[in-house]
């Protein structure tokens, strides 16, 4: 099935939240923190523009408790007088004019009292920038299996290795945006997100408001990435807010440079690893350490932990693990949700390490993988037992022989001592990531999602899931029709409306189509019982049955239901991460080739190659799609990414120095499906939009390995790092 | 108190086939009157630097970043934005995954159409170079470049 809303898209129909007609409007804006910590002392309104015109929202204005309320309330809506990292939200302005409250934005001066602030996240504090709990610990975390100490005494090979990873700003193209009005008593907010119930959430303790009073409504969403899982909160309070003070419409739309400096980013990482094997490469022990900068404030930063923790053995059988997370408050903007939610750090680090392994047993890096690479009836580090009957050796094959990487490998080892100052290298990662929400996760979700028949037969999908690009509305439809038999034309996907639509968990967590989409599935089998019609009727039965039912009960509504209920089976310690951590897992391999320039010490990638069990591919253009926009954000983090920092701040927060790769600077990127279904997923779908990105990386640095003969630790590897690495030789 | 300076300024120009008048402010950047006062919301601003394409529209007949043109520059000449092209021609890009979140899309399509327009700069430039102009956080470009590439086929054997 082609895109449903390809078309308005392609002909710049579609209306995002800053396309909405509007009239009568106020355009927000937002007064941000010029410290990373320090008692406001003042806040100075210079002259230059009739502040009388203006709506002014402080904290005081806070009609609930002033957090933006997620998983803790720790994150203030409005600094409340102290603040703790550059850029923090102090005041809300307002003004019928976009110009003048741009403006004015420049006639405030916020005057702070400087204390000294934490930014490095890698070393434990001094007394002095202790700031939560004893020692700025948001998170501490383990995994435990055997008995690592010993079985690293007696490994006949031990090697270590650090790997760093830095911020990545999700860019997706339409900025942070919000709408809010009131319509009568109720605060509407209108805007793009991916959690409707997540800003309902917020909002209803900031604002002291009950469900019922909050109405939010997404409008087609410009990319996420979860970029837009959590954010979008702070957003529609600060709209709400001034739109509360007014009483008029008010509109706050992020430009590019406030998105970019302001909004969450992915977790700088820092992960070492001590991996115990034997001289034919089998893995004995494993310890490791994750940790993470998770900013000022908690936003999700305990869920990125776990999912990083949970992964960061990778997709190895290994008898002893110990893992240990920690993530660091500092005084950062907060680090957030970003696609792979830090599984992708976890990755970097184990899938570069297999090749520093291989690289000191002088073994193929491929092989190492081989021996070592979990098979069914083995445990993952939680000791989650896999038996799903995924061929994984049969992933990693394909994608070699996609790419020819053993002749290409042969290639470069004649072409590059032939050559002055180009050196090629081909490398590969194979990884995994855990569909859906953690642990009991889903449990707690406790999603729900209706399917209405309507008197004229025709169906409509109710559910809270939102489209970001990712292709959840196609889906969807695809799901009901095939389900019912309907023509897709007959069915339709209401508008995420937290007034019409119930809560069907956050869009996130690769877990729409597999998850939500099984209630889909579910829900439509409840349509066709209460219609009462058999399950798998003929479309044109059950279209008739509706109709039937609805003569039948005139001014009644007829929905199939379903909730969310876990498939059996799945058991998981919290206390002590042991057990399932995910009911299903996808599995991949990436092979990269890149070709170094040793005159300007640019890496190009030539060649990728993408092979991925996801499943049943339910939609084959748009599983393509959401493949390879995933590695090509894998691609530049470990290339091109790089946000620069000065006091806390970031200082490159424009297109023009903060690089996302153009067209030019990405091959084409080459992707297989190899599918193995997954039963409790919709028609046998795993998750599918984060595990490209996961793997990506680390393919890349490898091929930089074998073309340089240098062991890269740390991304981006970006020319400058690149000429120091190969400059100073092995580190 | 005025000296001029912010005097509106009266201009003339061609709008997707049709003359337009209208009143501007000299600060005021074409993209913003598309969209904000002629309604024209299918040019989206992305970074409002020149750097990502997804404002681009046609000034007399080439492709520019309509966030970087002031708008009393287009005096007396001809703009034509996305809600000019025929939905007809979208085919290709539809079938082969060119837009996702679609934020990019009408900047991608201005571009792409420019360049089926433009055969001869295919004998000295591929695809992929010239779409370098627009930035896409979605589909890594194949789906964007396969697009354009089923239309070049389908428009030449047409």
């Amino acid at each position: 099935m082609l895109r449903r809303e390809g078309l308005s898209k392609l002909t710049g129909r579609e209306r995002y939240v800053d396309d909405l007609p509007l009239e009568d409007f106020l355009w927000g804006a937002t007064v941000r923190s010029p410290a990373a910590r320090g008692r406001i002392s003042d806040i100075i309104f210079g002259d230059g523009v009739d502040w009388s015109e203006f709506v002014i929202v402080d904290h005081t204005d806070i009609p609930g408790r002033n957090a933006v309320y997620l998983m803790e309330y720790d994150q203030p809506a409005l600094a409340p007088g102290y603040v703790r990292h550059v850029h923090e939200p102090v005041l809300l302005l307002a003004h019928p004019s976009r110009e003048m409250a741009r403006r004015a934005l420049r006639e405030v001066q916020v005057i702070v009292d400087v204390d000294p602030p934490a930014l490095d996240f890698r070393t434990l504090p001094g007394p002095d920038l202790i700031q939560y709990g004893e020692n700025n610990v948001l998170k501490r975390l383990s995994i435990q299996k055997g008995d690592v100490e010993r079985a690293l005494g007696e490994s006949p090979i031990v090697v270590e290795g650090v790997y760093e990873t830095g911020a990545q700003e999700h860019v997706y193209l339409e900025t942070q945006g919000m709408l809010a009005y009131l319509d009568g008593e109720v605060l509407v907010i209108k805007g793009s997100m991916q959690c409707p119930y997540y800003v309902v959430k917020a909002l209803k303790p900031a604002l002291n408001r009950s469900e019922e009073e909050i109405q939010v409504i997404q409008t087609p969403t410009g990319g996420g990435f979860g970029g837009k899982e959590e954010f979008p909160s702070m957003v529609a309070l600060h709209a709400g807010l001034l739109a509360l003070k007014s009483r008029m419409p008010v509109k706050l739309i992020y430009d590019r440079t406030e998105d970019m400096v302001a909004t969450t980013k992915r977790h700088p990482s820092q992960v070492r690893h001590r991996t115990g094997v034997d001289e034919n490469g089998r893995l004995i022990a494993q310890e490791i350490e994750v940790v993470m900068d998770g900013g000022a404030y908690l936003t999700l930063t305990p869920v990125v932990l776990s999912r990083a923790i949970i992964h960061a053995a990778g997709l190895y059988h290994c008898d002893n693990v110990s893992i240990l997370g920690r993530a660091m408050f500092t005084n950062s903007v907060p680090y957030g949700a970003f696609r792979g939610f830090g599984n992708p750090q976890a990755h970097f680090a184990v899938e570069r390490h297999m090749d520093v392994i291989a690289d000191r047993l002088r073994m193929d890096p491929v092989e190492l993988r081989r021996i070592n690479m979990i098979r069914d009836g083995q445990t993952t580090a939680t000791g989650q037992v896999i038996s799903d009957g995924v061929d994984r050796l049969q992933i990693v094959d394909r994608a070699l022989a996609l790419s020819d990487y053993e002749r290409r490998r042969r290639e470069h080892w004649v072409r590059n001592p032939e050559h002055r100052y180009l050196r090629r290298g081909i490398g590969m990662a194979a990884f995994y990531h855990g569909a859906g929400f953690t642990g009991s996760g889903e449990v707690m979700l406790d999603s729900r999602l209706h399917v209405e028949g309507n008197p004229d037969g025709k169906v409509q999908v109710l559910c809270a899931s939102t489209e970001m690009g990712q292709g959840q509305v196609t889906i969807f439809t695809q799901l009901a029709s095939d389900r019912l038999g309907y023509d897709p034309a007959e069915i339709s996907i209401a508008e995420p409306d937290t007034h019409r639509v119930p809560d069907s968990g956050p869009t996130v967590g690769s877990r729409t189509a597999m998850v939500v989409g099984r209630l889909v599935e579910r829900a439509c089998d409840d349509l066709c019982r209460k219609a009462g019609v058999e399950i798998g009727a003929p479309g044109a039965l059950v279209k008739e049955a509706i109709i039937a039912w609805h003569s039948a009960h005139p001014g009644e509504r007829l929905l199939g239901k379903a909730r969310y209920e876990p498939p059996p089976g799945i058991e998981w310690d919290e206390e002590n991460y042991v057990g399932d951590a995910y009911g299903a897992f996808g599995w991949a391999a990436h092979v990269a080739e890149v070709e170094v320039d040793l005159r300007t010490y640019d890496v190009r990638v030539l060649d990728f190659v993408s092979v991925q069990d996801v499943g049943t591919v339910l939609n084959e253009t748009l599983a393509r799609g959401q493949v390879q926009g995933g590695v090509a954000q894998g691609i530049s983090w470990a290339l091109l990414e790089e946000c620069v920092w000065k006091d806390g701040a970031m200082e490159n927060g424009q297109l023009t120095n903060y690089i996302i790769p153009t067209s030019g600077d990405l091959p084409p990127i080459r992707v297989e499906f190899v599918e193995f279904p997954y039963e409790h997923g919709a028609q046998g779908a795993k998750g599918i939009g984060e595990l490209p990105l996961v793997g990506a990386a680390p393919a890349v640095l490898n091929a930089v390995a074998a073309a340089t003969g240098r062991q890269p630790t740390e991304i981006p590897l970006t020319p400058e790092r690149l000429m120091a690495l190969l400059a100073n030789g092995d580190r | 108190m005025s000296d001029g300076r912010d005097d509106p300024i009266r201009i003339s120009f061609t709008l997707n086939g049709e003359p337009t008048t209208v009143e501007v402010s000299p600060s005021e950047r074409l993209l913003d009157l598309l969209r904000y006062r002629l309604g024209l919301t299918g040019t989206k601003e992305g970074c409002a630097e020149g750097e990502c394409g997804a404002c681009t529209v046609y000034l007399d007949g080439l492709p520019v970043d309509s966030c970087l043109v002031p708008a009393y520059q287009v005096r007396g000449r001809l703009v034509e934005t996305i809600e000019s092209l025929d939905p007809e021609g979208m085919a290709h890009y539809h079938a082969r995954g060119t837009t996702q979140c679609g934020a990019c899309t009408p900047g991608v399509v201005m571009t792409a159409e420019w360049i089926l327009r433009h055969r001869d700069r295919l004998e000295t430039h591929t695809v992929r170079e010239l779409m370098a102009g627009n930035l896409c956080r979605c589909t890594g470009y194949d789906g964007i470049i396969e697009g354009i590439e089923g239309a070049l086929e389908d428009r030449e054997a047409g």
